[in-house]
């Protein structure tokens, strides 16, 4: 059993606040990941949850006992550091070993030979494990850095981003495979990652971390579909979400500088002026379309064209299957899928309708 | 280029695909590189061999202009070539009494003596040529009295030398390991974590060394003596490792903030407590910033004289101070001094030539990886 929950922690270094009153909790064999920008708090926050680093004021909960004045290794967790966990001057097998030698953990040889093994074998790392480390490559080092924590069985898995060092196609390799080991093992983990795909793809549950603040927890559907600020709403889905000023009159929504008019929606309440958002794959063409733009550019991704649309002086990007036949500057006629528009005040939170 | 041309591009060069290795011209290169080096080491030894040299001459050969260079030993190794006749004035070979040809020494020659050896480790006393012409007959001495009396001396008992050598060891070793391992320990306090006016603390520790040595040796003196730590191992032990802390806190920090903090928080969430992930993960990895440490706080301690001179007369006097101040019967006795210098240079040598492997990346700070 394990379950981790942080209260109301702040972190303040010196002349920063790295954390500002973050909490959430995870259940046990959750696949937690923690998704911010670059400097939002994420590292620090496993830090604080490791014991590296003491919180300024909240506490850390493992299954319901405060934790505060643990030090690290009575934590019992792993930690995949962002860089660097490997020990340059020993062999993949002594840095798998490493873990289980600790003398408080006292194991015999024999059984440290046999985890070792098993780990390896999941990893499919066996053949490596004579090399010394400085000898492998960056996808065989990560793999041997998850294999430190996989040799044993710790309350919880910490991982600083462990992908982002590598390439585009092992990091899509790398990320299927962890899912599956986090899924067959069962274990608790704590990821953490500036890339949306990989959260929104391996996530059991998501937290978003802007400036050291919780901006959002959610399952991936909601953080993707119910954003709660513009914030989110931009973090998350490439091509990133059209974001136009709007305006609402007397029960029509129209997008400011553009001839795009909308009836407002039956339920909630709208201010005068406001953010439209919409998702690219909800812009869709259509011949019958109740709007008309010109086409700008075309970007063919080849399973996917992204295309930009220009509406009066603003500029709509959408989506569509495949390469496409349409021409620059041709006239394009499209709708707006209305019950999957978002609307944010002026300061960027969800107004919910 | 002929090498190429041969080859051509069809077949692989085997031996190495690095062109600045393979390459004529680039060959040339290493081999000038090579004889520059030699030549820079053999300047740079001159002074060594010289040393070694004057610890197997008499005295008058030492001081000897035009230098001479050329080692033999007579009725031995070179004395053919060393001896040559010597010529009347028309040309013919010089006979004496029994008609055999008179030898005299070249001017580069010198004949090998172990007089600075044998007086380096005995305290000797100048006889009267009755005395001496005596004692020569006499059976009960043995060779090393005999090499000494050749020159007019007798042997009166055991020199101060070995004890001043051991002084030095012994004074200059703990001293270096108590310094490189306190400021290790002091040098990882500061390197990891946020010590209250860290930047005051580490200022103050250089500044104890910006003092000359020589300023501060009266001040020393009286308080050595007042506390009855003059002339006493203790006291060299602890004035050299204060004095070398300053320097191994300082070099260390640099190492130790060379490695990544990020390998022992690994071992310490891995279940390792701080002490234990220093030992496996830190020391591994500082080995060449401690061995630089030791190698320069060994030299330091190992050549310090000024202290020494001070602070020491006779149970702890170490060996700069007691090499200055060798005296022979009636001048310098440049053999001993040589003898007892080439043997003072030997342990510095040896842990420097143990502790190479480090060394290289340590001296330059890092600069140069794997
Ligand atoms: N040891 C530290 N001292 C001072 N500031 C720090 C320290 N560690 C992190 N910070 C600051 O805290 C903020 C969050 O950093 P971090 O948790 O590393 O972000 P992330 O991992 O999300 O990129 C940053 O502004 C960073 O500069
Ligand atoms: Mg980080």
């Amino acid at each position: 059993m394990s379950h981790v929950e942080l209260q109301h922690i702040t972190k303040r270094f010196k002349t920063v606040t790295a954390l500002r009153d973050v909490s959430f909790e995870i259940q046990d064999g959750e696949f937690f990941v923690l998704l911010g920008p670059t400097g939002a708090g994420k590292t620090t926050t496993l830090r604080v949850i490791a014991g590296l680093e003491q919180q300024t004021y909240g506490h850390v909960l493992f299954d319901g006992e405060i934790v505060d004045d643990l030090p690290p290794p009575d934590r019992d967790i792993a930690f995949v550091f962002q860089q660097y966990s490997l020990y340059p001057n020993m062999s993949v097998y002594d840095n798998l070993a490493f873990p289980l030698r600790a003398p408080m953990r006292r194991m015999s040889e024999a059984e440290i030979r046999q985890r070792v093994y098993q780990a390896a074998e999941i990893l499919r790392i066996t053949h490596l494990l004579e090399r010394r480390t400085s000898h492998l490559s960056g996808g065989e080092m990560q793999r041997v850095s998850l294999g430190r924590a996989i040799v044993r069985q710790p309350r919880i898995f910490l991982m600083d981003e462990p992908l982002s060092n590598l390439d585009a196609k092992l990091r899509e390799a790398l990320r299927v495979e962890l899912k599956h080991i986090q899924k067959t093992q069962g274990s608790t983990t704590l990821f953490v990652t500036h890339d949306q795909i990989e959260a929104l793809t391996m996530a059991d549950r998501i937290a978003v971390l802007n400036k050291g603040r919780i901006v959002q927890i959610g399952n991936p559907t909601d953080i993707y579909d119910r954003p709660a600020t513009i914030f989110v709403a931009q973090l998350v889905g490439v091509p990133r979400i059209n974001l136009v000023d709007a305006r609402c009159d007397d029960g029509t929504i129209s997008i400011v500088n553009s001839s795009v008019h909308l009836p407002k929606p039956v339920s909630g309440d709208l201010p005068r002026t406001f953010k439209l958002g919409v998702r690219p794959e909800h812009v869709q063409l259509d011949p019958q379309g109740e709007f008309v733009g010109q086409l700008l550019l075309i970007e063919p991704l080849g399973v996917e064209s992204i295309l930009h649309i220009k509406v009066g002086q603003q500029s709509l990007v959408c989506t569509v299957p495949g390469m496409t036949r349409h021409k620059l500057g041709e006239e394009l006629r499209f709708n707006l899928v209305r019950e999957r528009l978002h609307y944010f005040r002026e300061d960027g939170i969800r107004i919910q309708v | 280029m002929a090498r190429f041309e041969e080859v051509g591009p069809r077949s692989p060069i085997i031996e190495s695909t690095r062109v600045d290795l393979v390459h004529p011209r680039a060959r040339l290169g290493v081999t000038i590189r090579a004889i520059v080096a030699i030549v820079i080491v053999a300047i740079m030894l001159f002074p060594v061999v010289w040393l070694a040299l004057t610890t197997i001459k008499t005295r008058p050969d030492a001081v000897a202009v035009p230098p001479k260079f050329i080692p033999y030993f007579p009725d031995g190794l070179l004395s053919d070539w060393c001896m040559v006749p010597q010529l009347n004035k028309d040309g013919t070979p010089k006979l004496d009494k029994n008609g055999q040809p008179v030898l005299k020494e070249r001017a580069e020659c010198f004949d090998v003596t172990l007089e600075g050896i044998v007086g380096l480790f005995f305290e000797r006393r100048t006889l009267t040529p009755a005395q001496q012409k005596q004692y020569m007959e006499s059976p009960e001495f043995g060779w090393a009295d005999r090499i000494l009396l050749k020159r007019g001396l007798v042997i009166t008992g055991p020199s101060d030398f070995v004890n001043r050598f051991r002084n030095s060891l012994i004074i200059a070793g703990t001293s270096t390991v108590l310094a490189v391992a306190f400021g290790l320990l002091a040098a990882y306090a500061f390197s990891r974590w946020d010590i209250k006016g860290k930047p005051d603390f580490l200022f103050f520790i250089l500044s104890t060394r910006m003092l000359p040595p020589v300023v501060v040796t009266i001040p020393i003196f009286l308080m050595y003596r007042q506390l009855g730590i003059y002339d006493t191992h203790i006291g060299m032990i602890l004035l050299y490792t204060v004095f070398n802390l300053s320097l191994s806190v300082w070099l260390l920090k640099g190492f130790l903030d060379e490695i990544p903090k990020e390998y022992e928080e690994a071992a310490l969430v891995d279940g390792y407590s701080r002490m234990q992930a220093f030992r496996k993960v830190v020391l591994p990895q500082a080995a060449t910033g401690i061995a630089a440490t030791t190698v320069f706080c060994l030299i330091f301690a190992w050549n310090e004289y000024a202290f020494s001179l001070m602070l020491t007369s006779d149970v702890a006097r170490t060996m700069p101070p007691a090499i200055a101040s060798t005296q022979g019967a009636g001048g310098l006795e440049w053999a001993i001094i040589a003898t007892a210098s080439m043997l003072f240079l030997i342990p510095v040598v040896v842990i420097t030539f143990a502790l190479r492997q480090h060394l290289l990346r340590g001296v330059t700070f890092g600069a140069i990886r794997q």
